[in-house]
């Protein structure tokens, strides 16, 4: 990444096992990932999301402040061979989030899998819908409080 | 047609109540707005506006009809649905709709410590089980601290099994390559072939699929006796039958004719929708993650990235069958670079044990129960680690709270982010060439679905 790019932003940054990692505020997640697009970082890898509801006093840089949500999405860039990872914190009483189907559209399905598992809705994404569950399905099972197991099945022609 | 007018339509009324996932499926034209048309297109061809205007004189519903295909079609590999808008023969649109296969095994993934984490993720994308245990052990240790300490033997038996591995599987898309293009002898040889490989793996790991043998801290047993001659035996015999595949296929005016200006990806939209594998090196681009960000020893042996020109079926079909041919001269120079030594590390933190010391010591037997019951902590952090599999990218991000079991184990599987470049490459070619361009994608629906 090109020196002072996420600082000019006013973004954290921390290094985690030797990989740079970047903790911008919602409201510089798409400014900072279209600068990271412009720096060269031309492939969006990966997004995903974790829900953090048991797990509050994780370490963060200075700044950042927890909240139960988190989406991370790792970038690559080709030309320089590297990688960035972008963490961004999102509250539980507002799930939403810009999403980078403009900037990359490979993260369509992404984003999709993050809105079906983590309840997590993304802006002006052109296709929002459950990926992996069933349309009618409730709940989303990747979070904390959804227990392993609550309901066996779940198909709309049984519950009819 | 729409549900909500009387009269005759109460018959596809009552069609639609059977089938249980409208929303997720490709929506009619007219239901459609021309913005969304060309977002859809626009977005990832980076067209300008006035480029995808021309997307929105597109023939109205009458002349349009949209058709299922799959999940149970012998060409889907697995429980693949596709939703093609047709006009005619010729493909205007095309929606995957997944999750046919969906187990939840991310979730199941933090439910299970770090011991027992390979056994789940092996089952992910099932025709590269390896790799994928690979990756997930690679962050493992990451998070451990102990990615250095790995003793070499267990870092070249990695590899070994890692290249047969790909081996193995692109073996296996030589077979369903072949038949889904009307080439059906092809399916026995290739899955001859591929057996050959999978036989060796039983003798190694004791299973021929999902085998848990790659796992945090080395391999779970070292390599039996007379391993050297079964990959001897494979690098003697499967030269010869690539041989017969070219006879059979490469040369032959029908194979080229199928594939050759089927399904093109630029590179530009390959890189845009994150497409990585054999997919990304057909359209030209270099990128190999075990030459471009070397991990195990991939650094110390010679080999070439093999790279498409045209982005097109015939070039991914032909890259797969140069990898295999790489992936040898890969495993001759790990035979002749094999150290002795341990296969998994000496810590006892993440080590059980040897057998024979819980026979006669209360201490070791204690510390076997409990890295089997309780498994062992891992420190707080966050870690992604990415290896080439035979499909893309597969990474693997955990999260942990420094407990046994990883808070949150995602797996970036590279089938998942692939199959999203069906429509690009579908677009405007004709229905017979989507057997194609599916089979040339080589998608395992286990890994997509999870």
């Amino acid at each position: 990444m090109t020196p002072g790019l996420a600082e000019g932003l006013g973004c954290s940054t921390a290094e985690s096992h030797g990989q740079q990692v970047l903790f911008p505020s919602r409201e510089q997640y798409l400014v900072l990932i279209g600068a990271l697009a412009d720096d060269g970082y031309s492939m969006c890898v990966d997004l995903t999301g974790v829900d953090y509801l048991e797990y509050p006093d994780r370490v963060l840089p200075e700044g950042v402040e927890a909240e139960r949500f988190e989406v991370v999405v790792n970038l690559l860039d080709i030309g320089r061979r590297c990688r960035v990872r972008v963490r961004v914190q999102i509250p539980e009483a507002d799930t939403s989030l810009a999403s980078l189907f403009d900037l990359y559209p490979g993260t369509e399905a992404m984003e999709r899998e993050v809105f079906d598992m983590f309840g997590v809705a993304f802006d002006s994404h052109p296709d929002l819908t459950r990926i992996l569950m069933p349309e009618d399905w409730e709940g989303h099972p990747l979070r904390k409080d959804y227990d392993v197991g609550r309901i066996p099945v779940q198909f709309k022609e049984v519950r009819q | 047609m729409s549900a909500d007018t009387d009269g005759d339509t109460g018959f596809y009324r009552r069609f639609q109540a059977g089938t249980s996932e409208g929303e997720q499926g490709l929506r009619p034209r007219s239901e459609v707005t021309a913005q969304e048309l060309m977002r859809e297109v626009g977005a990832v061809l980076r067209m300008s506006e006035s480029d995808v205007a021309h997307l929105a004189d597109l023939p109205d519903d009458d002349e349009t009809m949209i058709i299922n295909m799959g999940p149970q079609h012998p060409s889907t590999h697995g429980v693949l649905r596709l939703m093609l808008e047709l006009q005619g023969e010729t493909v205007l649109r095309c929606k995957p709709v997944i999750g046919y296969l969906h187990t939840g095994m991310e979730k199941t993934g933090e439910q299970l410590t770090y011991a027992q984490g390979s056994t789940n993720v092996t089952r992910m994308d099932y025709v590269s089980p390896l790799a994928n245990e690979l990756v997930f052990s690679m962050a493992t240790e990451k998070l451990l601290g102990i990615a250095d300490d790995i003793p070499d033997r267990a870092v070249w038996i990695r590899m070994l099994l890692a290249e047969l591995n790909r081996m193995s599987s692109h073996l296996l898309f030589m077979a369903t390559n072949g038949m889904d293009l009307g080439a059906v002898s092809m399916m026995i040889y290739g899955w001859r072939e591929r057996e050959e490989v999978l036989r060796f793996f039983q003798e190694v790991t004791g299973l021929r699929m999902n085998h848990n043998y790659i796992r945090p801290g080395g391999v779970a047993a070292d390599l039996p006796a007379g391993w050297r001659d079964g990959v001897l035996n494979l690098l003697d015999m499967i030269p010869d039958r690539l041989d017969e595949y070219d006879i059979l296929m490469t040369g032959q005016p029908i194979w080229r004719e199928r594939l050759q200006g089927v399904g093109v990806i630029t590179p530009t939209e390959a890189l845009a929708l994150g497409a990585t594998g054999p997919i990304l090196r057909s359209a030209g681009v270099e990128w190999d993650l075990r030459r471009d960000q070397p991990y195990l020893h991939y650094d110390e042996v010679d080999f070439d990235v093999v790279v498409g020109s045209f982005g097109d079926c015939f070039d991914r079909y032909a890259i797969r069958l140069a990898e295999i041919r790489e992936s040898m001269k890969i495993v001759r120079q790990i035979l002749d670079r094999m150290p002795g030594g341990d296969y998994r590390i000496q810590d006892k933190k993440v080590t059980p044990p040897p057998r024979a010391r819980i026979d006669e010591s209360m201490e070791a037997l204690i510390h076997h129960f409990k890295i089997f019951t309780e498994g062992f902590k891992v420190p707080e952090g966050e870690a992604y680690v990415a290896v080439e599999s035979p499909r893309g990218e597969i990474g693997c991000y955990i999260a942990s709270d420094g407990s046994a079991n990883p808070y949150r184990m995602h797996m970036r599987d590279p089938s998942f982010v692939n199959i999203q470049c069906l429509p690009h490459m579908m677009r405007g070619g004709l229905v017979a060439d989507a057997v194609a361009v599916i089979s040339s994608v080589d998608p395992v629906l286990g890994g997509v679905d999870r």
